[in-house]
């Protein structure tokens, strides 16, 4: 992070020691928010009961309790199992939200790396996370764990469309595929000439938002599309067979992935890290104050919160889709809206 | 005494993801198993992602990422996790003609061998070569090379529609 501000003093090394360390914290922050504030205690008070009440005020040291929990549990691994793809598929997992995260931008400075195809990048390294689990699906010689990552790479693959066409709404938009490109583009932009609020694409791209959200649910496999891990048919699908460590790293890629979804859809669609840029009087990027490093990562947070509570507020309330139902709501609503959002939107953008 | 213009890091780089995508491509081939055959062409097809990445092209490494990873080897893991994926070794994966393969690859290497080093000789890539970025790539395609594209696209479309055709049983 920070790297234009720091590079002048730091060396290279200590810039990718710089980097990895914010990469982690990047990655676990949202993680450990999520499940405290929403799995632990929203969901509660949803059902009517308290949570986690002991470890720390409110419960709010549960999370260390919890994973010391995961950390002493016995490594097992089935007797038939595949050891070696067995291991690797929670780190192929991780790995895929480690890299998604890479391209989200904190601040004006504030960047791991500021890859000029930022989106068309998110959208492949977030496909890579299928693979961890048709190999976590396989290599457990289990049938509900193979039927299980079965289900989640049918899911995956349908509802990896949409969000594609979504993102292809704002990308027509801004004009850009970089994502700090995205952020300058809706905070210096303006709405009929009055530039208060910026131009978020929320309210212009409200149906690819929509269709955005949705397919991150799917993507999560979270509640109503969690037929991959659907414990009524498939005990726990492809995480069946895991336990301890690894079932952790699992637990941590899904809820740091949420939050890194959540990101990314705050920088698409909410502005990102930046303020409205009339607030200040900017106009670009190289004039933003230096402050902004410090105050963007912690706009971003807000946003991410906010989005992702709507994702474990879905999570909570609604029942599982079925398989059948899942597939055509993919393919015969979401791609034919979001083609239609990418058709209007060339139109506009090329009338205005 | 190594040259200026040599670029030390990136033929590092470079040999060692060769090196990585050779030993790759071997064990896609002799491994015992469907589904490491097929991982291993994943590690295959990523380290080619990773050597445009060295090239500096990017928008073909993440498309390379994004097709073969992301789509055609997931739809590969999933065809053969359907169908015949056991775990363990398997005896019957080659058959008695897998020794036909063998001459069509040293043919196909010396082709291409041939084809490149006529072409291209001595000619050196600039060691500052430009990176060419996603919006030239896209003025390109939509651009002069528009009706390639509608044509390619007809081609895609017209497979579609043939699959759906062949996989309808109404």
């Amino acid at each position: 992070m920070n790297a234009a501000v720091l590079s002048a003093d730091l060396a290279y090394w200590a810039q990718s020691l710089l980097r990895v360390l914010g990469g982690l914290v990047a990655v676990l922050l949202p993680a450990g928010t999520i499940v405290y504030l929403f799995l632990f205690k929203m969901m509660s008070f949803m059902q009517s009961r308290l949570g986690p009440m002991e470890a720390g005020p409110y419960g709010s040291m549960q999370l260390f309790a919890e994973v010391g929990k995961w950390l002493q549990k016995e490594d097992i691994y089935p007797a038939r199992a595949d050891r070696f793809l067995f291991k690797i598929a929670p780190l192929i997992v991780l790995a895929s939200t480690f890299l998604l995260v890479v391209v989200v931008p904190f601040g004006p400075d504030a960047w791991f790396t500021d890859f000029e195809a930022g989106v068309f990048y998110m959208l492949a390294v977030s496909s890579v996370s299928v693979l961890g689990i048709l190999i976590a699906g396989w290599s457990s010689a289990n049938k509900y764990s193979l039927l299980g990552g079965l289900r989640a790479a049918g899911q995956l693959i349908a509802y990896e469309l949409p969000m594609v066409l979504a993102v292809v709404g704002v990308v027509i938009q801004a004009g850009t595929m970089n994502m700090q490109g995205i952020v300058v583009a809706q905070n210096a932009g303006s709405m009929f000439g009055w530039d208060g609020l910026g131009n978020p694409y929320v309210l212009t791209q409200f149906v690819g938002f929509v269709i955005f959200m949705i397919a991150v649910q799917a993507e999560l496999t979270q509640t109503p599309f969690d037929m991959p891990i659907a414990e009524s048919e498939l005990v726990s699908g492809y995480m069946t067979e895991y336990s301890g460590f690894r079932f952790l790293i699992f637990f941590i890629g899904e809820f740091a992935t949420a939050g890194v979804f959540s990101m990314i859809a705050s920088v698409l669609f909410l502005g990102g890290w930046a303020v409205p840029f009339s607030w200040f009087g900017w106009t670009n990027l190289n004039d933003i104050d230096n402050w902004m490093n410090v105050a963007g990562p912690l706009i971003l947070f807000t946003k991410m919160v906010v989005l992702s509570f709507i994702i474990m507020w879905v999570r909570f309330s609604f029942p599982r889709f079925r398989e059948d139902q899942l597939q055509r709501f993919a393919w015969k609503v979401l791609i034919p809206v979001s083609l239609v959002n990418i058709m209007l939107t060339a139109i506009f953008k090329v009338a205005f | 005494m190594i040259a200026a213009d040599l670029l030390v890091a990136q033929n590092i780089g470079f040999a060692i993801i060769a090196a990585i995508m050779v030993i790759g491509a071997l064990r896609v081939v002799t491994t015992s198993n469907v589904v490491h055959a097929a991982l291993w062409l994943v590690v295959v097809l990523a380290g080619a992602a990773a050597q445009y990445v060295l090239l500096a092209a990017e928008f073909v490494a993440i498309t390379q990422v994004l097709v073969y990873i992301g789509a055609v080897m997931v739809l590969f893991l999933f065809g053969t996790m359907l169908t015949r994926a056991r775990i363990g070794v398997e005896t019957d994966l080659n058959n008695k003609n897998w020794f036909m393969g063998v001459p069509v690859a040293v043919l196909l290497f010396a082709t291409l061998a041939i084809a490149l080093n006529d072409g291209f000789g001595d000619q050196r890539l600039p060691s500052d070569s430009p990176v060419v970025s996603t919006q030239q790539l896209s003025d390109q395609i939509f651009g002069p090379y528009l009706l390639p594209f509608w044509a390619l696209s007809f081609v895609l479309l017209a497979a579609v529609i043939g699959a759906i055709v062949l996989s309808r049983r109404d």
